[in-house]
C-alpha cells in the first residue's frame, strides 16, 4: 500500500465530499481527508481507506489516525451493503426467509442456512432425520474448507503472496463443483429445508468427495510450504494484531479469531448440532493471539474438517430427508435462540414467534460484525501496513456485517 | 442463581422463565449495569461473554424489550436478560461491562432508536447519520424509505415516503397477514 504525500493531493482534498458520498466518485482507493498541521511537519493526519479499496474485502472504509506510519485510532465505518435482511425477515413466511440468508455470508451461505434452519426447527420442536443431519454436517464442513480457502488467498494476496491465493482457488472450485452437483448454485446454495434437507445426494457424490478428500491433506501441506516458514509472511503476521484471550474475551471475539489467543472454544463441541456429537476432532489453538497463530489455527481447521468429512462420508444413514412438518409453518409463541460454529465465528439467530406464518422478530447475530469490531484493538499502534494484515486475519464477509 | 439475583437485587428481578429449555430472566432497567457486573463476576455462574444484544418492538405496549444473551464458559451455558423499556425513555449502557456492546448498542439505536446513557459513541452505524426513521420498528413498513436522503444523495426517485403517522394510518395496528 503506497501512500501519495504531496502538495497535489493536499490541494485535492479541499474537494473530497463526505466519506459516506465519496463511494460514488472515489478516484482514490485512499484520500486524505484532513491534515491539522502543515505538509512536512505534520503531527497527525486523518486517512481514509476505503471504502473501494482492495484489501478491504469489500465496502468497508477505515478512517485511519496516523501518526507518521503508526496507527493512533481506527475507526470502521460500514453499512454501504445494509439490505435490510432482519426486516425482510418479518416480512418472509419462515421458510421463505432462507434464500435472503445465503446472501449475508456468501462465502459461507451454507452455514448461514443450516443455523437459521436449526433455529426454527428448535422452536417448532422438531429434529431432522439422520440422513439430513449427516448430509448437513458433510456440506456444512466442505464449505467451512472454501471459506478459508477464499480467506488463505485473499489474506496471502493481501500481504503479498500471490501464489496461494491460485493454488487456494484451484481447490475451492472443486468444492464449488461438488455444490453445483448436489443443489445447482456455488455460492447462493439454499441447500436446507426447515425440517431436512431438500435433494437426495447424486450418484457418484461419495467418490467425488472421497477424490476430494483424499487429495486435498497433501495440498494444505503444499500452501505451508509457500507459507508458514517463509520469512516474508513471518515478518508480517507474527507479533501483528496481537490480542489477548481476556481481550477477547470482552470485545466479543469467537470462531478462530478467539482460538488464534488460546481459548480452545468451539460451538461443535461446546454445543453440539447436526451430527457433529458423532464425529472426532480436535480444536486448534493458538498461543500468542497474533496474525500468524490465527493463520495456523485456520490451516490446522481445513484438515480437521477433512477428518470430519472422511468419517461423515462412509456413514451417511439411509432414511428420510425431511421430518414431519405441515406445509404452512406456524411456530408456538415464543422466542428461541440457537447458534452455530460458522466459518468466521459464532453465528447466532434470535427469532421471536408471534405465531403467525412470519417471524415477529429475526434477529442475526453475525460473527464478522462482532469482530471487527476488534479491529480498533488490534491495529492501535502497528504499522499502516499492518491494518491490511488484520483486516484479513480477522476474515470478515462485509455482506453479513452490513446484511 | 436466581435466588441469588432475588438476594442481592430483590424487586428488580420480575420473573424467570424458561421456554423450550432456554433460560430467560425478566429485569427491571434501573440497575442493569449492576445486575450485568454481579453475573459476569459472580463465583457460581460467571456469564462472562456477551453473545448479543438486540431489541424487540411491542408496539401494542408501546415497549421495547432489549435482550442480552449471556454466555459462561465455565458452565457452557446460555443465559437471556430481557428488559422492558417505554418508547423515549433511555436505558443505561452496558458498554463499560462488555466492550462487545459498542457496535451492538449503536445497532440497537440505529434500528429502534432506543437512547443508550453513558454510551461512549451513541451514534448509527448501519444507516448514514442524515437518514430519518428507525427501520426496525414495527410502524415502519419495509417498502418505506428517507425518500429526501435518497434523492439527495443518490439522485433517484425511489421507495415510499416514512411519516410516522401516515404510516400508522394507512397499515393501522401491527397485523401479522394469516396465510
Amino acid at each position: 500500500m503506497r501512500i501519495e504525500f504531496g502538495v497535489r493531493h493536499v490541494e485535492l482534498m479541499k474537494h473530497v465530499p463526505s466519506p459516506k458520498s465519496a463511494i460514488r466518485n472515489s478516484q482514490f482507493a485512499i484520500k486524505f481527508m484532513s491534515t491539522n498541521e502543515t505538509l512536512f511537519d505534520a503531527t497527525e493526519i486523518t486517512v481514509s481507506m476505503g471504502p473501494q479499496h482492495p484489501s478491504t474485502h469489500g465496502v468497508l472504509q477505515v478512517k485511519l489516525k496516523l501518526d507518521g506510519e503508526r496507527v493512533d485510532d481506527a475507526q470502521c465505518v460500514i453499512g454501504y451493503l445494509h439490505r435490510g435482511v432482519e426486516k425482510l425477515g418479518e416480512t418472509q413466511t419462515w421458510g421463505q426467509f432462507v434464500p435472503t440468508l445465503d446472501r449475508m455470508d456468501y462465502i459461507a451461505a451454507v452455514s448461514s442456512c443450516l443455523g437459521y434452519c436449526e433455529t426454527v426447527e428448535k422452536l417448532l420442536g422438531i429434529t431432522a432425520p439422520p440422513r439430513a443431519q449427516y448430509i448437513r454436517t458433510l456440506m456444512t464442513e466442505l464449505n467451512r474448507i472454501s471459506s478459508h480457502l477464499l480467506w488463505l488467498g485473499t489474506h496471502a494476496l493481501d500481504i503479498g503472496a500471490m501464489t496461494v491465493f491460485l493454488y487456494a482457488f484451484r481447490e475451492r472450485e472443486e468444492i464449488l463443483k461438488i455444490f453445483e452437483n448436489y443443489c445447482g448454485a456455488r455460492l447462493t446454495t439454499h441447500m436446507f429445508r426447515i425440517g431436512g434437507t431438500q435433494y437426495e445426494l447424486y450418484e457418484g457424490f461419495q467418490e467425488q468427495v472421497k477424490a476430494f478428500t483424499s487429495t486435498f491433506p497433501a495440498r494444505v501441506d503444499e500452501y505451508e510450504t509457500l507459507l508458514t516458514e517463509n520469512r516474508i509472511w513471518i515478518g508480517r503476521t507474527r507479533g501483528v494484531g496481537v490480542i489477548s484471550a481476556k481481550n477477547a474475551i470482552d470485545i466479543g471475539l469467537t470462531g478462530p479469531a478467539l482460538r488464534g489467543s488460546g481459548v480452545a472454544w468451539d460451538l461443535r463441541r461446546a454445543k453440539p448440532y447436526a451430527a457433529y456429537s458423532d464425529f472426532q476432532f480436535d480444536i486448534p489453538t493458538g498461543e500468542h493471539g497474533d496474525t500468524y497463530d490465527r493463520y495456523m489455527v485456520r490451516m490446522e481447521e481445513m484438515r480437521q474438517s477433512i477428518r470430519i468429512v472422511n468419517q461423515a462420508v462412509d456413514k451417511i444413514p439411509d432414511g428420510p430427508l425431511m421430518a414431519k412438518i405441515t406445509k404452512i409453518i406456524k411456530p408456538p409463541v415464543g422466542d428461541v435462540y440457537h447458534s452455530i460454529e460458522a466459518p468466521k465465528g459464532e453465528l447466532g439467530y434470535y427469532l421471536v414467534s408471534d405465531g403467525a406464518t412470519m417471524a415477529y422478530r429475526a434477529r442475526v447475530r453475525p460473527p464478522s460484525f462482532v469482530n471487527l469490531q476488534a479491529l480498533r484493538q488490534m491495529v492501535i499502534g502497528s504499522m499502516v501496513a499492518d491494518v491490511v494484515a488484520v483486516i484479513g486475519t480477522l476474515d470478515i464477509v462485509l455482506g453479513e456485517i452490513d446484511r | 442463581m436466581v435466588e441469588a439475583l432475588k438476594a442481592k437485587f430483590g424487586e428488580q428481578i420480575v420473573k424467570s422463565f424458561s421456554f423450550i429449555g432456554q433460560n430467560q430472566i425478566q429485569v427491571k432497567k434501573d440497575r442493569i449495569v449492576e445486575i450485568m457486573t454481579f453475573l459476569r463476576d459472580n463465583d457460581m455462574i460467571p456469564f462472562n461473554f456477551l453473545v448479543d444484544e438486540t431489541a424487540v418492538h411491542w408496539p401494542k405496549d408501546e415497549e421495547f424489550e432489549i435482550v442480552y444473551i449471556l454466555y459462561s464458559f465455565l458452565r457452557n451455558d446460555r443465559l437471556r436478560i430481557k428488559c422492558r423499556i417505554k418508547e423515549f425513555e433511555p436505558i443505561e449502557s452496558v458498554v463499560s461491562v462488555w466492550s462487545t456492546a459498542d457496535w451492538l448498542e449503536r445497532e440497537v439505536y440505529d434500528m429502534f432508536g432506543v437512547r443508550y446513557a453513558n454510551h461512549p459513541n451513541l451514534k448509527r452505524i448501519l444507516l448514514p447519520e442524515d437518514w430519518t426513521g428507525f427501520p426496525l420498528r414495527k410502524d415502519y413498513n419495509y417498502r418505506l424509505q428517507d425518500v429526501e436522503w435518497v434523492r439527495k444523495h443518490l439522485g433517484i426517485e425511489s421507495g415510499q415516503k416514512y411519516y410516522v403517522a401516515e404510516a400508522r394510518a394507512e397499515e393501522g395496528d401491527y397485523v401479522t397477514p394469516q396465510d
